[in-house]
C-alpha cells in the first residue's frame, strides 16, 4: 500500500473509531478488573519477557504503571502484543485500552488517525555505530565512509538527507534484515552501521567483541517513542498522561519504590504522593495512584535502568531521556 | 597321469567388488560424476565441520548466563533457559499438566481404538471418543467448573502450534468433505455455491486471511464485544484448509469408476448409504497421501501466526531473543524450532505412509 491510500484507510478506521467516542475507558477498566495493553511482540529493552514468561521493558512499565494507578495493583495487566501492522487496528476496535508499542509521535498519526499521544517515556533517534579502529568520534567525520542499513525503512532516506544537507558522500550496503547488517558490519563490509540508537546498543553487546565498536552521540533523526490513546475519552487520556509524568516527577522529587514511604518535604512531591491537595479527584482516581506507581513500578531513572540502563547488557546512556537539569529533555509540567 | 591340485578359488579381481568398486561405479563412473562428486565433497568439508564445530563441540550445554556462553559456539543454555516458553508459551507452570494431560488422553483414545479390532461396538466407540475427546481437551486446556480458567492469550509455543494444526485439521476435515461433495453434487445451488467459495478461498493466500481476521474483522464488532484472537485465527484457518481438502478428496471421487455408483445404486441403497458406504472410503483411502500431505503443510502454515502477534513456536524465537539478557541466540533458537518441527512432521509424513500400507487393498503389485 503506498502511503496516500493506507492514509486514507487509516482515516477511514478513524471514523469508525468515532462511533465509541464517548466511551468511559476508565470505567470499563475498572469494571473488567485488568488493563488490557498492546506492545509490541519483542523488542529489546522495551518489551519482552523473561525466562517465566513475565513481561519486562520501558514500554510495558507504562502499561504496569497505568495499571497501578487505576487498579491500584501493576500487575493487572492483560499485555496483547502486536506487530506494527495491528496496533492502529487494535486500539481503534477496542480490543486494547492503552497503546504502548515503541511507537513513534508524527502529526499525522497525532491528528487524522483518531489518536491522541499522552506524551514521551523514550526520546530514540538514528544513529551510527562504528569500529573503534577508525578514530571517529562524530558523524560529522564519516564522508565518504560505507554505511551497512537496513533496506526499505525510513533510516535510508534519513541518511540520504543528513548527507546532503552536510554537502557530504557516502556508500550504503543495503541488507534485508538488522541480523544481516549486523553481519555486514562485523565482516567489514561496511565502516558503519546505522539505524534507530536503542537497535544499535542491542546490536553492540551481539557483535563478538562489544568493545571493538563505539556509538557516537550523534542522533540524526527525532523518533519521540510514547503511548497512545483514543481520541475522544479526555479523562482517559489524562490518566495516562499524568501517570507517565508522575514516573517522571518521581525522579524529580528524588521518590523511588525504596523511600516511598519516607517524608518528604517539598509540596510538589507532598501534592504528587497524595499526602497533601486532590490532584486525586481532577483524575478521577484514589488518592494512592502515584503512590502505587511509583512503589510498585519505580520512578522512570529505575524504570530506565532496569530494561535499557546501567543494570542491563544494553547500557543504554540517559542522553536525551536525561532530567532537564541533567542534561536531557525529559520534563513533567508541575503537580499543582 | 595328472594330478589335479584343488586350487584357493582366486579373489575377484579389487576393481570389481568392494570399497572401489562401488565408488568406481557410484561417484567417478565418468569425468562430469567425478567432477560433481569431488565439488560435493569439497563443499561438505566446506560446511559440516563449521557447522558440527558450533552446534557440538564449541557450543555450550550447561546451564550458564549468556555472558558465560561466550560468541563462539551455539549457546545450547539459552534453549534450556526458554524450554518451557517454548513448549507452553505463557500457560502457568502449575498448571502444565493439563496440556500433557490431553496429550497423554490423545495417545490412550488412539491406543483403545486399537485394542478394539473388529469388536462389534468399534465404530460407536471411536465415534464417540472422537465427539467428547475435543470437548474434554478444551475443558483441560481452557479451564472452568472448578477448573481456574486459562485465557487462551497465555497459550503459545508448540502446545498453540498442535492446537492450531490440530484444531485446524479436526474442523476442516468434515467440511472439506462436505465441500467436495456438494462440489459432484447433481444440485445447482449446492453445487453452485460450493464452486464459488472453494475457487474464492483457494485465491487468497493465508495471509491475507489471517490479516482479514485479526486486523479487519475487530472494526465491525461493537466495542467490547471481542471475539477471542486466537478464535478468530482459528476461523480462518478452517476456512483456508477445508478448501485444500476437498479438492484432495475431489481427486478420490473422480478415480472411483462409475460401475461403483451404478452398483450401488442397483443395490437400492439411498444417497447416504452409497455415499458413506460405497464412495467415500474408497475415495478417501486413496487420498490418505494427500490429504496428509496437506496436513502437514496446514502445520507448516501455522507459523504464520507470528505475523498477527499469536506466539507458536517459532514466534517464540523472536520474544525470547529479545530479552536483553539473552541477546543474539535467535540462530540457536531457531535451529531449536527446525529440529522440533523435523522431528514432528517426519513423523507424520511416516504415519501416512503406515496408513497406506494397511488400506492397500489395490491391485498394484
Amino acid at each position: 500500500m503506498n502511503t496516500t491510500s493506507k492514509n486514507i484507510f487509516l482515516s477511514l478506521l478513524a471514523l469508525t473509531g468515532g462511533l465509541y467516542a464517548q466511551a468511559d475507558t476508565l470505567s470499563d477498566v475498572q469494571a473488567k478488573g485488568s488493563l488490557s495493553c498492546g506492545v509490541s511482540s519483542g523488542l529489546v529493552g522495551f518489551s519482552s519477557t523473561d525466562s517465566a514468561g513475565r513481561w519486562k521493558g520501558l514500554d510495558v512499565d507504562i502499561c504496569r504503571a497505568v495499571a497501578a494507578a487505576t487498579l491500584g495493583d501493576a500487575n493487572k495487566v492483560k499485555f496483547v502484543p502486536l506487530t506494527a501492522k495491528e496496533r492502529f487496528t487494535a486500539l481503534q476496535s477496542g480490543e486494547i485500552d492503552l497503546l504502548s508499542r515503541n511507537t513513534t509521535w508524527t502529526t499525522t498519526r497525532d491528528t487524522s488517525l483518531g489518536f491522541n499521544f499522552a506524551g514521551v517515556n523514550y526520546y530514540d533517534g538514528q544513529g551510527f555505530m562504528v569500529k573503534k579502529s577508525l578514530g571517529v568520534t562524530s558523524a560529522k567525520e564519516l564522508n565518504g565512509a560505507t554505511f551497512c542499513l537496513q533496506a526499505g525503512t525510513t533510516t535510508e532516506l534519513t541518511l540520504a538527507d543528513y548527507f546532503v544537507s552536510n554537502g557530504m558522500s557516502y556508500h550504503s550496503s543495503p541488507s534485508d534484515t538488522s541480523a544481516q547488517s549486523k553481519k555486514g558490519f562485523s565482516t567489514g563490509r561496511c565502516d558503519a552501521l546505522t539505524s534507530d540508537q536503542s537497535q544499535l546498543y542491542a546490536l553492540k553487546t551481539t557483535l563478538k567483541d562489544p568493545s571493538s565498536a563505539i556509538i557516537l552521540k550523534d542522533i540524526i533523526s527525532k523518533e519521540p517513542l510514547g503511548p497512545v490513546v483514543r481520541q475522544g475519552d479526555d479523562k482517559w487520556f489524562n490518566i495516562v498522561k499524568w501517570s507517565l509524568n508522575a514516573m517522571i516527577g518521581a525522579e524529580e522529587f528524588g521518590i523511588n519504590s525504596n523511600n516511598v514511604n519516607a517524608k518528604f518535604k517539598n509540596p510538589e512531591a507532598l501534592r504528587l504522593l497524595g499526602r497533601s491537595g486532590n490532584l486525586h479527584k481532577h483524575l478521577g482516581l484514589s488518592k494512592k495512584w502515584a503512590f502505587n506507581i511509583i512503589s510498585q513500578v519505580g520512578n522512570y531513572a529505575q524504570s530506565f535502568d532496569r530494561n535499557v540502563g546501567k543494570d542491563t547488557p544494553l547500557n543504554i546512556s540517559r542522553g536525551l531521556n536525561a532530567l532537564w537539569r541533567d542534561g536531557g529533555i525529559l520534563y513533567s509540567p508541575p503537580f499543582r | 597321469m595328472a594330478v589335479f591340485k584343488q586350487q584357493v578359488a582366486k579373489k575377484a579381481p579389487n576393481l570389481k567388488i568392494g570399497v572401489i568398486h562401488w565408488l568406481r561405479e557410484n561417484l567417478f563412473s565418468s569425468v562430469v560424476n567425478s567432477v560433481l562428486t569431488l565439488l560435493a565433497l569439497y563443499l561438505i568439508y566446506l560446511i559440516v565441520p563449521t557447522v558440527v564445530n558450533w552446534a557440538l563441540f564449541d557450543a555450550t550445554f550447561a546451564p550458564v548466563t549468556n555472558e558465560q556462553c561466550g560468541r563462539e559456539g551455539a549457546c545450547w543454555s539459552y534453549i534450556i533457559e526458554k524450554l518451557d516458553l517454548f513448549m507452553y508459551g505463557f500457560y502457568p507452570p502449575e498448571s502444565y499438566w493439563r496440556p500433557q494431560w490431553v496429550l497423554i488422553l490423545a495417545l490412550i483414545f488412539v491406543w483403545i481404538a486399537k485394542l478394539l479390532k473388529q469388536h462389534k461396538y468399534k465404530t460407536k466407540i471411536v465415534t464417540t471418543l472422537i465427539i467428547i475427546y475435543p470437548i474434554i481437551a478444551l475443558f483441560l486446556l481452557y479451564g472452568g467448573l472448578s477448573l481456574e480458567i486459562v485465557e487462551t492469550h497465555k497459550w503459545g509455543g508448540l502446545m498453540l502450534t498442535i492446537v492450531v494444526a490440530t484444531a485446524g485439521i479436526v474442523a476442516s476435515f468434515p467440511i472439506g468433505v462436505l465441500l467436495a461433495l456438494g462440489r459432484q453434487s447433481k444440485m445447482p445451488v449446492i453445487r453452485f455455491l460450493s464452486v464459488v467459495y472453494i475457487e474464492f478461498i483457494r485465491g487468497l493466500p493465508l495471509i491475507t486471511i489471517l490479516f482479514m481476521a485479526s486486523v479487519v474483522l475487530p472494526l465491525f464488532f461493537n466495542e467490547g464485544m471481542d471475539m477471542d484472537k486466537l478464535l478468530r485465527a482459528l476461523i480462518g484457518i478452517t476456512l483456508f484448509q477445508s478448501v485444500y481438502i476437498a479438492e484432495v478428496i475431489r481427486g478420490g471421487l473422480q478415480v472411483i469408476p462409475k460401475g461403483q455408483y451404478e452398483a450401488a445404486d442397483a443395490m437400492g441403497l439411498s444417497f447416504v448409504q452409497k455415499t458413506g458406504l460405497i464412495i467415500l472410503p474408497q475415495a478417501l483411502k486413496i487420498s490418505i497421501p494427500n490429504i496428509v500431505g496437506s496436513f502437514i503443510a496446514l502445520f507448516k502454515d501455522t507459523t504464520l501466526l507470528l505475523i498477527i502477534g499469536l506466539f507458536d513456536i517459532l514466534s517464540m524465537v523472536h520474544l525470547t531473543s529479545s530479552d536483553e539478557n539473552w541477546l543474539g541466540r535467535s540462530t540457536e533458537g531457531y535451529v531449536f524450532v527446525m529440529v522440533v518441527m523435523w522431528i514432528i512432521l517426519y513423523s507424520m509424513s511416516r504415519y501416512s505412509k503406515a496408513l497406506e500400507l494397511r488400506y492397500s487393498t489395490d491391485h498394484k503389485n
